[in-house]
């Protein structure tokens, strides 16, 4: 009271003086907005320069070799004296380790999930779903050390041929490090089937399996699908587990017995060596980032499209 | 009193078919509970597996020596202070760079990004970002920081590839805290007279702290983890020095030549000895897995207990 | 007393019910459902009308914790639905529900139909087709989508969603049919198409009705019970509970003075 009455009585700034001071903080509110919105634009600047970058060096790529020879060669030895440039071989190791890591965690990461929201108790769920944020955290590194000497060692047991860099084992791998996260996206999808969907298939007398399998299942299916598409470019991309037990030679084939580099073991090969910049085993480099970047932001266009349609149906 | 009515054709005619029938759906869902509990355990066991693997592999390695060591050629004497000096100083460039990008992005996006074509090109930007492969990020800096900029293969290099990294998970997670607080918060907060900035500095990031504390600390627990694209700038070298101090004694106390030393990390030299045919560097590898495993897992987890609690805790 | 003469399909004795957490929420309700009538169940918001309801095909076994306490004994057979021998699924099947809101399944009009038959176990294409077919044109839809059966149930209006949601539980040749607020998710003119669809069921099955609409109640039941609390204040003929209540707590809710 006391205190308004002395602002009404005695203004301690003339009117313009306060406006002025209006000003000073416009322009400071005006400021802040900017470097914000600079650091919100680091974002686009990433994907720019990632794509400049790729694209740039490509290109210099693409000068010494023809897109044909580059699509439709079967070996991949920039190295060598009598250097080919067909991205296929690693392309193919690719396409085989993604391939058997998703043969091992569709089933895997689905049945998991389906347990997970539809027969585990409440408890169960509860601790069960933070643990598999846990493994989705754990550094690729660690499972390529259990891929060579783990994973590998007990394939051979009963598989006597294999050698010590193959596909099967860090495939398999892969394979478990992408069930969390299929699980729990998976698992996300399915809880959101509103629960009168449920309500309505146990009115009619089914069972919990018949339940999850007939009617959950399918509602959340668009969802179930952006997980598996998202786990195929995490595998799609997946580096070091295929660095260090798939081997580094460049083999067109897709049988997982055999060793076999794909693009993202090919990357680090040549980047442990000492390549002079500017070479076109350098180029190289770019020219297989770029495939892996296309192929994997397909996959995950596809996936977030599904993912954003299945949200937008409840 | 109860007259009876007349037995209905439905379900009554044949009662002992019907329960028959549902004692065999019964047993499909306790077959499907089981294999589902088994496939839930192969997830979680493999984890546990993996870890009792390396740390009964890497055993011979635990002690202080193993810490304060540097690289040898023999396996034995070899050490990782190099690696775990080097992830430290790293991710400190990690941290700098990331999380006032990350967080001022966030609060970018969902304070004051009109709602626009443009904002739907920053989140899926975004979105993208998050799905792009690490190795990519490697090529990025490759070409970007080692080359163009001519940062060499450097810690600042290192630490800012590493920032690009974990920017999309620190920006998703800035805005779901964000996003977690009512309106009715913001408007009592206009409704005294502040300005935006005031809004937003002293109460909308004040309380969504726990929720960016625990995206950031998620953030950085996979950027020690991170090995490719570290591999990828050409840090893949033998690192028997620490850089130079970042403190001194003597005027101006302070130096940055540590950040375009060259470098290690644990990873690297995880990598480093898992690719020597030498089953003796594996020990050492098994050790530094161990090591980092723990490291990330302890992060993790204090993130997502982070998070637990807060859920629990505010109910707006 | 007219009752004498009329069946009795079903009854509860001394029900009690209580949530996970102990809120008590069926207090001893005693009351009978009498073949081939509607009954309907009024009372304000949180009386324990849709918790009774869902007592009858043990929807509550769903959500852990919660409890039963007294009979809910079903005729012929004098079978307690919720005894603890008696399995959950076996009176699914006898005891079909209608839900507040549409609910059909994100499937064809045709596998919505038979999903009560294929939960069965029932295959063969020609009995499935026919009893589609039959409770389509029991549920008054078969006009609208005989052609159009392969088509997603979510693209019907929700009071054809609805109709549907009832076709989908007549499938099954139910002894007793709940409907928890049928209507109150639809316009009008929908209403009064399933308000017409129930008077034509009663020929066929018994109904209990929650209704949140005091005139719905009037217009459709022969039984009427006023629910308050989770105690059963008055059951008698829908005629005498709307122009005859004997308790006063009845006649306040059916005047409008309360509630």
């Amino acid at each position: 009271m006391n205190m308004a009455t002395q602002v009404l009585d005695t203004p301690d700034l003339p009117i313009s003086a306060r406006f002025a001071k209006n000003i000073k903080r416009n322009i400071k509110e005006r400021v802040i907005e900017f470097i914000l919105m600079l650091a919100a634009m680091s974002a686009v600047a990433t994907t720019l320069a990632i794509v400049a970058i790729l694209l740039y060096e490509s290109a210099s790529f693409f000068e010494h070799v023809s897109i044909v020879d580059f699509l439709t060669d079967t070996q991949w030895t920039p190295l060598f004296e009598d250097a080919h440039y067909g991205i296929m071989p690693l392309v193919a190791g690719t396409l085989t380790t993604s391939f058997i890591a998703l043969l091992v965690a569709v089933p895997i990461g689905t049945i998991g999930a389906i347990y997970l929201s539809e027969f585990a108790s409440h408890k169960t769920r509860e601790i069960v779903k933070p643990i598999l944020e846990l493994l989705v955290g754990v550094p690729t590194v660690v499972f390529g050390y259990f891929a060579l000497l783990f994973v590998t060692p007990m394939l051979q047991t009963f598989l006597p041929n294999l050698p010590a860099f193959n596909m099967l084992g860090p495939g398999i791998v892969i394979g478990i490090m992408v069930v969390p996260y299929i699980a729990s996206l998976a698992e996300d999808a399915m809880r959101a089937v509103p629960m009168s969907m449920r309500e309505g298939s146990y009115a009619m007398g089914a069972t919990r399996f018949q339940t999850a399998l007939r009617v959950v299942t399918p509602a959340a299916v668009s969802g179930i699908v952006a997980a598996y598409i998202l786990a195929i470019s995490r595998a799609v991309g997946e580096t070091m587990v295929v660095a260090i037990a798939a081997g580094q030679q460049p083999t067109l084939t897709f049988n997982p017995m055999e060793g076999a580099a794909t693009i993202t073991a090919y990357i680090v090969q040549v980047a442990m060596g000492d390549l002079p910049h500017g070479s076109i085993g350098y180029q190289s480099i770019f020219a297989a980032g770029l495939v892996l970047m296309l192929m994997t932001l397909a996959f995950n266009l596809i996936g977030h499209a599904t993912r954003k349609k299945f949200r937008e149906s409840y | 009193m109860t007259d009876q009515v007349k037995p209905q054709a439905s379900v009554l005619a044949n009662l002992d078919e019907v329960r028959a029938m549902i004692k065999r759906h019964k047993l499909n869902d306790s077959i499907f509970a089981i294999i589902g509990l088994v496939a839930l355990m192969i997830g979680l066991l493999t984890l546990l597996t993996l870890f009792v693997d390396l740390v009964m592999d890497g055993y011979p390695r635990f002690n202080l020596d193993f810490m304060s060591e540097f690289p040898s050629r023999r396996a034995g004497s070899a050490g990782l202070l190099s690696a775990w000096v080097g992830s430290l100083l790293v991710l400190s460039v990690t941290f700098i760079s990331a999380v006032p990008m990350g967080v001022g992005a966030g609060i970018y996006l969902e304070e004051y990004a009109p709602k626009n074509w443009f904002s739907d090109l920053i989140e899926i930007n975004v979105t993208n970002l998050a799905g792009v492969p690490s190795i990519i990020y490697g090529l990025l800096a490759l070409g970007l920081f080692v080359y163009i900029l001519g940062l060499g293969q450097s810690i600042v290099t290192a630490g800012l590839t590493l920032g690009l990294l974990i920017l999309p998970v620190v920006i998703v997670s800035t805005r779901e805290a964000i996003r977690s607080i009512p309106v009715a918060i913001r408007e009592a907060a206009y409704a005294v007279g502040a300005t935006k900035w005031q809004v937003v500095s002293q109460h909308v990031v004040h309380y969504s702290f726990g929720g960016i504390l625990t995206g950031v600390i998620i953030g950085m627990s996979r950027a020690i983890g991170e090995t490719a694209p570290i591999i990828t700038i050409g840090a893949l070298t033998f690192i028997a020095f620490l850089p130079p101090s970042p403190v001194s004694a003597e005027p101006p106390y302070l130096n940055f030549d540590w950040l375009f030393s060259g470098f290690t990390v644990l990873p690297i030299q995880m990598f480093s000895w898992l690719s020597r045919p030498n089953p003796e560097f594996h020990i050492n590898a098994a050790a530094t897995g161990a090591i980092i495993i723990v490291v990330t897992l302890l992060m993790n987890g204090t993130a997502i207990w982070l998070r637990y609690n807060m859920r629990k805790k505010i109910k707006w | 007393m007219v009752t004498v003469t009329t069946p009795i399909k079903a009854e509860s004795r001394n029900l009690n019910f209580f949530y996970n957490g102990g809120n008590h929420a069926l207090k001893g309700i005693t009351m009978p459902l009498y073949d081939k009538k509607i009954t309907a169940l009024i009372g304000p918001s949180g009386c324990g009308k849709s918790t009774y309801l869902r007592c009858f095909n043990r929807m509550h076994d769903l959500y852990p914790g919660n409890r039963y306490e007294g009979q809910i004994v079903m005729h012929p057979d004098n079978t307690n639905v919720l005894a603890d021998g008696v399995d959950a699924i076996e009176v699914r099947m006898r005891i079909s529900m209608v839900f507040q809101k549409p609910n059909p399944f994100p499937k064809s009009i045709y596998e919505n139909v038979a999903y009560g038959l294929r939960v069965r176990g029932e295959t063969n294409k020609r009995v499935l087709d026919d009893k589609v077919e039959e409770a389509l044109k029991g549920a008054a839809l078969w006009n609208e989508v005989k052609d159009r059966q392969q088509d997603l149930a979510f693209n019907l209006s929700g009071g054809q969603q609805q109709r549907l949601c009832i076709a989908r539980a007549l499938a099954t040749d139910p002894e007793i049919m709940l409907f928890d607020e049928p209507t109150s998710a639809l316009d009008p003119i929908a209403t009064a198409n399933i308000e017409e669809l129930m008077s034509e069921l009663r020929n066929k099955l018994t109904i209990l009705v929650v209704t949140h609409n005091m005139q719905q109640a009037a217009r459709i039941s022969d039984y009427t019970a006023y629910m308050y609390l989770g105690d059963l204040i008055e059951y008698g003929d829908t005629d005498k509970i709307f122009t005859n209540p004997s308790r006063k707590e009845t006649e306040d809710y059916i005047t409008g003075k309360f509630g």
